[in-house]
């Protein structure tokens, strides 16, 4: 399992075994096929039974009821609950992303309001940012708030909005003020799921599952109360929020249970007798050091992180070797399983797990920002390398063209 | 394990560096390259005192042996400078292979006797292993080693030897009647012909030792073929922070040149395809200093591990730095493919390192033979 860490200190061993224990005699076990319904039960059961052990909003701030402990306890939180499938999915994005932000800069009235729950697993959140026409270049998006007295008028579309199918809030990005550049115009605010005029629809993914969905709003009103931040200042808020889900997605534990996991792919290959045969071997060798120099790398990094140097945008690294990693596993999974990757006996999981983690390798390079734009935050913000002209950067969006909008002339 | 270097090592990589940009800038890099001041191609003996003045020749030499005591990741952080400026001395022979090899055997007279001299840059010592093909033939190959009257006397070809031709002392594996042994030579030895090749890279110095009845000193030895291993990964660790330098050289000096360059009305690095490339290059510079950090930790304190980590390093590293080095060239386009320009400098140093201790597939098939696959 993990390494020790000699830079870890004895306050941070003394957290890990005492979390290590509790996990033990706590963490819910597997069951067979639950339903949507039973799996979500359990997953806000076990969020309210960390919270009252003090392991839940374990980097936030006390006032607001979170630990106030700091990133290395984080980290050995995702270190220890890796041994584990713990049923964390539902509050991923409430707890990474929606909740940090709202610590950051929402009103008295909003962390008192929604912080508790969500710390406690009884409210659920989703990010409501991309839009069809609105992907890469989410400061392009469309989705209209319109100030109506004490209340905003929301319509528009989002898409590959995970959890939405059973959010109770979302943290809704939308343009307030199409006079302005881009960038400029936006607010973000608070969306209650259950409002009237909002349609959750499933939308179905290349791996036949279907975690996220499209969002419709249809006059949906919003309590100006509930703005984040301030109103024109949503790209600053929505900035804070994807650095929050950097930490998130960088700093999330690996399943045991993934098939592309290097110890399965030794497993597969002996299996099939790949392990006798010398290219497969170099291949495994290689995918191994590749996986290893990418643990190695987050873990020079959290050293120095803890040594007061943060990461910043060096996430993208980690970022971009991840998706590239997954590439390079299905590529030796495939050379390993051979025609089992072809087609399996309906009652053999271990293809069928095989296939679903074939299927969706491509999410991993495309969610959370894509290889490109990762490539692109390397080039600039690290490496110091002259941007693209920017066409659309000081002109009013109205006059862009962009999603369903069109400039006058172009049709 | 540790990951980040500290003050003092920090210190040491800033001392280094500023030495070699003060004393073997690029200009005299070419300089010894096209024919040398005194020594030929390859070697730079002024460099070379200047680097034992500053006290890196011994850092993993125990002090009471007129070493620094300081470690592996210490010498990590040395090489890596040295890659970086391409710097033509025998660091990698002397303060590396040999060093290690008599550190690794049992004899305690030849450390005593080598080991202050070696760190102090008064010697320059070697190691003889691979014969044709230049693999790292454990058994000690086709050399044998023979007694006659209580002495010992080598016969047979070792290939590639690195400064195997201006090295005072060359440590050879040979065969015996009883296993593979390690024996000391001195350069002036009776039958000993050394032969420098021409290199495909020019900053290095490789030649061929043919051992002809060559009076020999055997070398005590608990486990010479774990001694054999031991110093193979330890030069791993070592070339592998060599080739982290040239990587880390090639990417910056191809940034810069992004920078400035401009074709079709901007610097060529605003275009993505330069830009996506550049940032591959960093992104396999951060995992080669991990990787190389964590190789060295190993050295140093955890040797159980030092196996994998060292085939790991060479796995990863040669691919890296030579890809890392082929974008260099391509990047800086038609200037790039010039003598003149120091991109072919970095090309060929990159892609002798990466076969310089085996080829790719055989670290590869090592490493999958050391994680049990």
């Amino acid at each position: 399992m993990t390494a020790v860490d000699e830079t870890e200190n004895a306050a941070t061993q003394d957290y890990r075994s005492a979390l290590r224990a509790w996990l033990g005699a706590h963490a819910p076990g597997p069951v067979a096929g639950p339903t949507p319904e039973e799996h979500l039960r359990r997953a806000r059961e076990f969020q309210a039974a960390l919270y009252d052990a003090g392991y839940s909003g374990i980097t936030w701030p006390k006032e607001v009821g979170g630990q106030g402990l700091g990133q290395a306890e984080q980290q050995v939180f995702a270190d220890e609950a890796a041994a584990f499938d713990l049923p964390l999915y539902p509050f991923m994005i409430g707890m990474g992303m929606c909740g940090p932000t709202i610590v950051d800069l929402g009103t008295t009235e909003q962390r008192e309001r929604y912080l508790p729950p969500l710390l406690r697993g009884e409210e659920i959140w989703c990010q409501l940012f991309s839009e069809p026409g609105a992907g890469s270049d989410v400061a392009s998006l469309q989705a209209r708030a319109v100030l109506d007295g004490d209340r905003w008028v929301v319509n528009g579309q989002k898409v590959w909005t995970t959890n939405a199918q059973f959010a109770d809030y979302g943290a809704l990005l939308a343009r307030t003020d199409p006079d302005r550049p881009k960038h400029a115009g936006l607010t973000m605010f608070i969306v209650d799921m259950h409002a009237p005029g909002v349609t959750v629809r499933p939308l179905k993914d290349m791996s036949g599952r279907a975690p996220f969905n499209e969002v419709y709003f249809d006059d949906v009103e919003i309590p100006a109360q509930n703005v984040i931040g301030e109103v024109g200042r949503g790209w600053q808020a929505a900035v804070t929020m994807l650095g929050h889900e950097r930490v998130s997605i960088g700093g999330r534990g690996k399943a045991k249970s993934n098939p592309l996991e290097f110890a399965r792919l030794v497993e597969l290959a002996r299996r099939t007798g790949a392990d006798r045969d010398p290219g497969a071997r170099e291949r495994l060798a290689e995918l191994y050091a590749h996986e290893r120099a990418l643990e190695l790398f987050n873990a020079r990094m959290r050293q120095e992180a803890t040594a007061g140097r943060p990461p910043g945008a060096r996430g993208s690294v980690a970022k971009l070797a991840g998706a590239l990693q997954l590439r390079r596993a299905i590529e030796v999974a495939g050379e390993l399983a051979g025609a089992d990757a072809v087609a399996w006996d309906p009652d053999d999981e271990r293809g069928t797990e095989l296939a679903i983690a074939i299927n969706a390798a491509p999410s991993s390079s495309i969610a959370g920002g894509t290889n490109e734009i990762q490539r692109g935050i390397i080039g600039e913000r690290i490496l110091g390398l002259p941007k693209e002209p920017q066409v659309d950067r000081d002109v009013p969006f109205r006059e862009l063209a962009v999603g369903t909008q069109r400039r006058e002339g172009d049709r | 394990m540790k990951l980040v270097l500290d003050a003092e090592q920090e210190d040491l990589r800033a001392a280094v560096r500023k030495f070699l940009s003060d004393k073997a800038p690029s200009e005299r890099v070419r300089a010894v390259m096209d024919g040398g001041p005194e020594e030929g191609p390859g070697h730079d003996p002024a460099v070379w005192s200047g680097l034992a003045a500053q006290g890196v020749l011994g850092l993993v030499v125990p002090e009471e042996l007129g070493g620094a005591g300081a470690g592996h990741v210490e010498r990590a952080v040395v090489a890596e400078e040295l890659g970086r400026a391409l710097t033509p001395v025998p660091f990698l022979a002397s303060a590396v292979l040999a060093t290690d090899a008599l550190l690794a055997l049992d004899d305690d007279a030849a450390r005593t006797e080598l080991l202050p001299r070696l760190a102090a840059g008064e010697l320059v010592g070697t190691v003889a292993v691979a014969e044709r093909g230049g693999a790292w033939d454990r058994t000690g190959g086709a050399t044998t080693a023979t007694e006659r009257d209580g002495r010992w006397e080598l016969t047979g070809t070792k290939t590639p030897v690195l400064a195997g031709d201006t090295a005072d002392v060359v440590l050879v594996v040979a065969r015996t009647p009883d296993g593979p042994g390690w024996f000391a030579v001195d350069a002036g030895a009776d039958g000993l012909t050394r032969t420098r090749l021409n290199g495909l890279d020019p900053t290095r110095r490789v030649a061929r030792l043919e051992f002809d009845a060559t009076p020999a000193r055997r070398l005590a030895a608990t486990d010479a073929t774990a001694a054999v291993d031991l110093v193979a990964d330890l030069a791993a660790v070592a070339l592998a922070a060599e080739q982290t330098g040239v990587l880390a050289r090639a990417m910056e000096l191809t940034v810069d040149y992004a920078k400035v360059r401009v074709q079709f009305g901007r610097p060529i690095g605003s275009y993505q395809a330069v830009k996506h490339g550049c940032a591959d290059m960093y992104s396999a510079w951060e995992h080669a200093v991990s990787v190389v950090r964590y190789a060295a930790w190993t050295a140093d304190q955890d040797r159980a591990e030092l196996p994998v980590a060292a085939s790991l390093a060479q796995t990863y590293l040669g691919p890296a730095a030579f890809t890392t080095a082929t974008g260099m060239v391509q990047y800086h386009g038609g200037v790039g493919y010039t003598w003149e320009h120091d991109a072919h400098l970095y090309y060929k140093r990159a892609k002798s390192a990466e076969q310089l201790l085996g080829p790719p597939s055989a670290h590869r098939a090592r490493l999958a033979d050391r994680l049990g696959v």
